[in-house]
Order: C-alpha cells, then sequence, then structure tokens
C-alpha cells in the first residue's frame, strides 16, 4: 500500500492546507449533486414507466399527495403507516452497526406480532396493562426468534444473513400453521359462522390508543413508541459505553476483541434487540391497526423497514424522516386505485430509490479509488 | 398404487426442473463468492419476461429466450451495483428482488397477455416405459436440457481455466488477485451466468408447466434455491439431490391430500428452509463453504 493510499483514507478531519496531493475533485463537489441526479433519475424512470402502460404520472402524483399529505387525516395515514418501518429500521440499525446484517425483520416482526395476539386475546386483566404486556411480548417474541439466528452464528458458524432469511419462510409457516389451528390461534367458531384463517378480533380495550380528532387529524400511539425508541437509541449509540462498545465491535471486530468487548453478547445483544424492534413494529401493526392476524399481515414491512435503514445509511435519527417518507409512498399507494395506476408503482418507486441513494457514495468511492490508484 | 406413484414422482420430477436451473447458475455464482439473494427476482423477471414474450411474438419458445435475457438484464444490474460499484450485494439483492416483484405486479395489470405453453416431448418406446416412462421421458421439451446443461455446468466450474479463476475468488480473492486474475469480472460473469440460468428456470416455470403468469408466481422458490445450494454443501451433485428433495416436498404438498394422506402442508412448505438450517448447522464447521462466501473483495484490504 502506497503512502498516497493512507493520506487519503483520512481526507476530511484537520487536512493540511498545504497538501500538494490533495486537490479539489469533481467527485467532492459533485457529491450532492450527484444523489440530486441519481434521486431524480429514478423518479424519472418511475414516471417513464407509468406513462408507458398509457397513464398519466401527473395524475399518479397528483393521487399520491391526496393519500399521503393532503389533509389532515391523510398526514395521520403516513405517520400510521411510517410507525412500524420506523421500529424496524432502528433494529437494523443496532444490527448493521455492531456489524451484523439482520434481513429476516419480516419473520421476526410475523413471530412478535402471533406472540402480542396470542397474550391480548388469552391474558385476562386490564386493557391497559395487556396491551403493555401484548407489546413486551411482541419485542420478546421478536428477539427469541432472532436469537435462532444468533445461536446458529456464535455455535456454529451459520452465516447470519442466510439463517435469517431462511427464517422467514419458516415463520411465515410457522404462524400460518398457529393461525391455522383452532387449538391454536384460530378464531373461535360462533354458531352459524364459517371461521377462517384468522384470530379473533382484539378486545377494544387493548387497542393502541389513537390521538386526536377523527376524522380530520388523528394518528396512533405507535408512533410516539417509535420516536422515542429513535432517540433513544441514537443517544445509547453514540453517548453511551454500551454504544461504543456495539460500534467498535462493528467497525473492527479484532481491536475490539483485544479491548475486551465480548462478541457474543454485544454482537449476540445487538442481533436480539433487532429482533425485538422488528416484534415491537409487529405488535405496534397488531394493536395499533389491524386489530387480528391474518394472511399478508407482515404486509413487506419487515423488508420495507429494512430498506429505510439501508437509506438512512443506519442513522437513527436520519430513519426517521426517510420512515416518514416511506409511510407516506404506502399510504399514497393506497390512492392510486381510483387513477388506474396499479398501487405496485410503490414498491417500484422504493426500490428505485434505494438503488438510488447508494449509488452515489459507490460511485464516489470508486472515483476516489481510481484517483488513488492512478 | 403405481400410477399413483407415478404422478408422484413425475409432478416432483417437473417442479424440480425449474429449480434446477435456476440452482446450476446459483452454484457458479457461490462458487465466485457471491450469495446471489437476487435469484428470486432473476427467476421471477425470467417467468414474466417469457410470457410476455410468448405474447409479442406468439411463440412459447421464444418467450424461453426473453426469459433468459430479463435474468441477464437483472443480474447485469446486480454484478455492476455489487462488483463494480461495491455496494453491499444483500443491499442489491433485497432491492432487486423489491423491484421485480413491484414491477412484474405492475406490468402485469398493465399489458396484455396472452397464455403460452412450449410443446410436450414424449420420448417415444421409453415414455411407453412403467413408472420410468412418465417419470422421466414425458415432460416439455425444455427440460431435458437439463441434460446438456448440468454436465455442461460442472465441466465448466470443475474443469475450465475459467472455472478454476472462478473458484479462486470464491476462495481466496486476495491471493487470486495477486496471480493476476480479475477478480470482480470473474464475479460478475458469475452473477451474469446465474441470470441467464436462472432467467430460464423462471421462464421454464411460466411457459414450461404452468403457461401462463401470476403475481408473484416464484413464490420465494428463488430463496428455496439457495438453501438447494447449501443442502448440496456448494457440491453440483448435492445441488441437484437438493431441487429433487425440495420438488418432491413440493409435489407431496400438492398430491397428497388427493390421496388421502393427511401431512402437514405447512411442514412441507417449510422444509427446504429447515433442511436448509439443518445442513449449515451440521456442515458450517467442516468448512465445506467457499472461504471468501459473500465476502466482498476490495483489492489491498486483508
Amino acid at each position: 500500500m502506497t503512502p498516497t493510499l493512507i493520506s487519503e483514507r483520512a481526507p476530511a478531519v484537520a487536512a493540511p492546507p498545504a497538501d500538494p496531493r490533495r486537490r479539489p475533485r469533481l467527485a467532492d463537489l459533485g457529491t450532492p449533486l450527484l444523489y440530486a441526479a441519481s434521486l431524480s433519475t429514478a423518479l424519472v424512470l418511475a414516471g417513464l414507466l407509468i406513462a408507458l402502460v398509457g397513464q398519466s404520472p401527473w395524475d399518479a402524483a397528483s393521487a399520491m399527495y391526496d393519500g399521503s399529505l393532503a389533509d389532515g387525516a391523510a398526514i395521520g395515514q403516513s405517520i400510521d403507516q411510517a410507525a412500524p418501518l420506523l421500529l424496524v429500521a432502528i433494529g437494523s440499525v443496532i444490527a448493521a452497526r455492531a456489524g451484523i446484517f439482520n434481513i429476516g425483520q419480516e419473520g421476526q416482526l410475523l413471530v412478535g406480532a402471533s406472540v402480542g395476539a396470542a397474550i391480548a386475546l388469552f391474558t385476562p386483566g386490564p386493557g391497559p396493562l395487556v396491551l403493555i404486556l401484548a407489546l413486551l411480548g411482541a419485542a420478546v417474541g421478536g428477539a427469541l426468534w432472532a436469537a435462532i439466528a444468533a445461536l446458529l452464528f456464535y455455535w456454529r458458524g451459520v452465516a447470519v444473513v442466510i439463517s435469517t432469511l431462511l427464517l422467514i419462510f419458516v415463520a411465515n409457516q410457522a404462524v400460518s400453521y398457529a393461525v391455522n389451528s383452532p387449538s391454536l390461534l384460530r378464531e373461535k367458531a360462533v354458531a352459524g359462522q364459517v371461521t377462517t384463517s384468522q384470530t379473533d378480533m382484539l378486545a377494544e380495550s387493548v387497542w393502541l390508543p389513537r390521538i386526536g380528532e377523527y376524522p380530520d387529524f388523528n394518528i396512533g400511539a405507535g408512533i410516539f413508541i417509535a420516536l422515542v425508541l429513535a432517540v433513544g437509541t441514537s443517544v445509547v449509540l453514540v453517548r453511551s459505553r454500551l454504544g461504543f462498545r456495539v460500534r467498535m465491535l462493528g467497525l473492527n471486530p479484532k481491536a475490539a476483541h483485544r479491548a475486551g468487548v465480548g462478541a457474543v453478547l454485544i454482537g449476540g445483544g445487538a442481533l436480539l434487540a433487532s429482533g425485538a424492534f422488528a416484534g415491537l413494529a409487529g405488535g405496534v401493526m397488531l394493536t395499533g391497526s389491524g386489530h387480528r392476524m391474518q394472511d399478508g399481515f407482515a404486509d413487506n414491512v419487515g423488508f420495507d423497514g429494512l430498506l429505510v435503514a439501508l437509506v438512512a445509511r443506519d442513522k437513527p435519527m436520519l430513519a426517521v424522516p426517510v420512515a416518514l417518507f416511506f409511510g407516506a409512498l404506502r399510504a399514497g399507494g393506497g390512492f392510486l386505485s381510483a387513477t388506474g395506476v396499479p398501487r405496485y408503482i410503490v414498491a417500484v418507486v422504493t426500490a428505485l430509490l434505494v438503488l438510488a441513494t447508494v449509488f452515489p457514495a459507490a460511485y464516489a468511492e470508486v472515483r476516489r479509488r481510481r484517483t488513488a490508484g492512478a | 398404487m403405481i400410477d399413483d406413484l407415478a404422478m408422484v414422482l413425475a409432478s416432483s420430477v417437473r417442479l424440480t426442473v425449474p429449480l434446477a436451473f435456476a440452482a446450476c447458475g446459483e452454484y457458479i455464482a457461490e462458487r465466485a463468492g457471491t450469495i446471489n439473494i437476487s435469484v428470486e427476482a432473476m427467476m421471477l423477471g425470467g417467468a414474466f419476461n417469457a410470457v410476455w414474450g410468448a405474447s409479442l411474438t406468439g411463440s412459447a419458445s421464444f418467450g424461453l429466450v426473453f426469459g433468459m435475457l430479463a435474468g441477464l438484464v437483472i443480474g447485469f444490474v446486480h454484478a455492476q451495483f455489487s462488483h463494480r460499484l461495491s455496494v453491499n450485494t444483500y443491499v442489491v439483492g433485497l432491492a432487486l428482488n423489491a423491484l421485480v416483484l413491484g414491477l412484474t405486479s405492475f406490468l402485469l395489470d398493465s399489458v396484455d397477455l396472452t397464455g403460452h405453453q412450449v410443446d410436450a416431448l414424449n420420448i417415444p418406446v421409453l415414455s411407453d416405459l412403467p413408472l420410468l416412462g412418465p417419470v422421466l421421458f414425458a415432460h416439455r421439451w425444455p427440460a431435458y436440457l437439463l441434460v446438456g446443461v448440468i454436465p455442461l455446468v460442472w465441466w465448466l466450474v470443475q474443469r475450465s481455466r475459467f472455472g478454476l479463476e472462478l473458484r479462486a475468488a470464491g476462495e481466496n480473492p486476495q491471493s487470486a488477485d495477486v496471480t493476476g486474475i480479475d477478480v470482480r469480472r470473474r464475479r460478475r460473469q458469475s452473477v451474469l451466468l446465474c441470470g441467464v440460468l436462472a432467467g430460464l428456470g423462471g421462464a421454464y416455470l411460466a411457459v414450461g408447466e404452468v403457461g401462463a403468469f401470476n403475481q408473484n408466481m416464484t413464490a420465494g422458490r428463488g430463496f428455496v434455491v439457495i438453501a438447494a445450494v447449501i443442502f448440496g454443501g456448494w457440491t453440483l451433485r448435492g445441488t441437484m439431490a437438493g431441487c429433487l428433495v425440495f420438488g418432491a416436498a413440493d409435489a407431496m404438498r400438492l398430491a397428497l391430500p388427493a390421496l388421502g394422506v393427511h401431512l402437514n402442508s405447512q411442514l412441507l412448505i417449510a422444509a427446504p428452509y429447515l433442511l436448509a438450517l439443518l445442513t449449515m448447522m451440521f456442515l458450517a464447521k467442516t468448512h465445506r463453504q467457499p472461504a471468501a462466501l459473500g465476502a466482498p473483495f476490495v483489492r489491498g484490504i486483508v
């Protein structure tokens, strides 16, 4: 490795003013510009796609606006959609900062929601207490599902990415089994009615409270839980000794080992925490909006929440606006059906935006490496 | 009894074929060091494009070519992002899976598709054999391509210069780089090959078996393929055995209720993933996986 390369690796902080090798480059100036170009390319591509199938991109955009931002009710919808995304994203951030890539949030969310449903349906007691127990149970359920992956990794060395990915499909079937078994979660038979594969509706006393006036502006309490946890996670990660250990483990596992950071305790803990957040997101969806488990309950929230964390570049506070934006996209997508544009365009836009946000940093890195190598 | 057995076995083989094509591709990609989770996107894109292409040209066989092209394009995007721009390969894979699922669902609602199916090819004489005939010698014609593709993939990876370099990129990219192998290029090529084969697998599912496209048609088969490669311990014959086992599990799920046998269908759907997890649990310490599997390659950083 040449000395040039080393000096290139630590550029910005206290760069000596008269370093002859350090010239302003296009990549430095252009990064914000590159982001703008890259994001607009993604949106233009989505617009072109709509135009290509003979629909109007403007109608689609205005319908999306009506569904997500136009009035209080729409804004409330967007915020409600954002809450579980944000919770999943915070969890993903914790794991990613510890150097562990958990992509099984979809499954952890489902398992968490089922545990929450079991507690909410079968625990006697005052509503608020049962609600809190259900949410905590959901978090524990998600954490335990992630614990399988942690166990496989630290005991047998199975890659976390693969095990968490495969466990999603196991969770799908396990939850489907529970929801289909009358002895487990399937709804109780009422004379004269056919039961379907879903759970009973939760009692209204264990619903997550809603704040504000219906229909003008009203939001579920989920977003407040998510915001408090986002701030808390950010403070712990940046300011506390625990957070320092987590980040150290992620940045340099060898140095962390030498410094006495227990990889199993901190790394495994981060993976479990990430599962707990996904499970809590499931609990919030259950008690806040769905009120029962049924097919398609997870609705890709686990995957989308993970994408939120990716776009937010693993910063919990940055995840807040990104989650709100993705939530607005999801809420707006519900209004598309009137325009004739299939609502799946939302998934396309989301994925294009993710690719668009990872592109500039990677491109700048390639430019930097090429210049350094020359 | 023999008829029931023949039916279950024949349907196992039919459900194995799309997995086997895609698994050949995933095997190549993993031997070069990429855990290619966008194989799901490649299969789904291949399936959609095959039906679209067949609708445009009126020929199901052209549809297969369209399917392979879709896989190739997805592979190209994945390769450029993860092995030129060094973006985390799982990030790219997740985004591509979401993109292709959204895009195919969007286009399914927006364009007119007509059903097309490739011709069946019953091998004369052999297809009349009892039991073996319907199981092995009475399929849609692209299924027989496997007879050529599997040995070809084996030769390519295990016996050719290209395959040696590919495996070196997957086992020890730093050493491979020092000996003059262009690690990133080999990995890009492996993902492209994976795209073509997974696209063919998806296309076979659509225009070979079903004859139409429906939303999220592959329904996680790409992940079953990844499970098959793991189950097979990163050998081609093990991978193919995995595909056969998982195809049989799928066939049993569909066939057993008709035969009056009750096995839990959720357990059968989850079986591939559970078996892959168990295999990894027992094989993880035997170091049979490519040593640099999933690790990005950056020159000079050890």
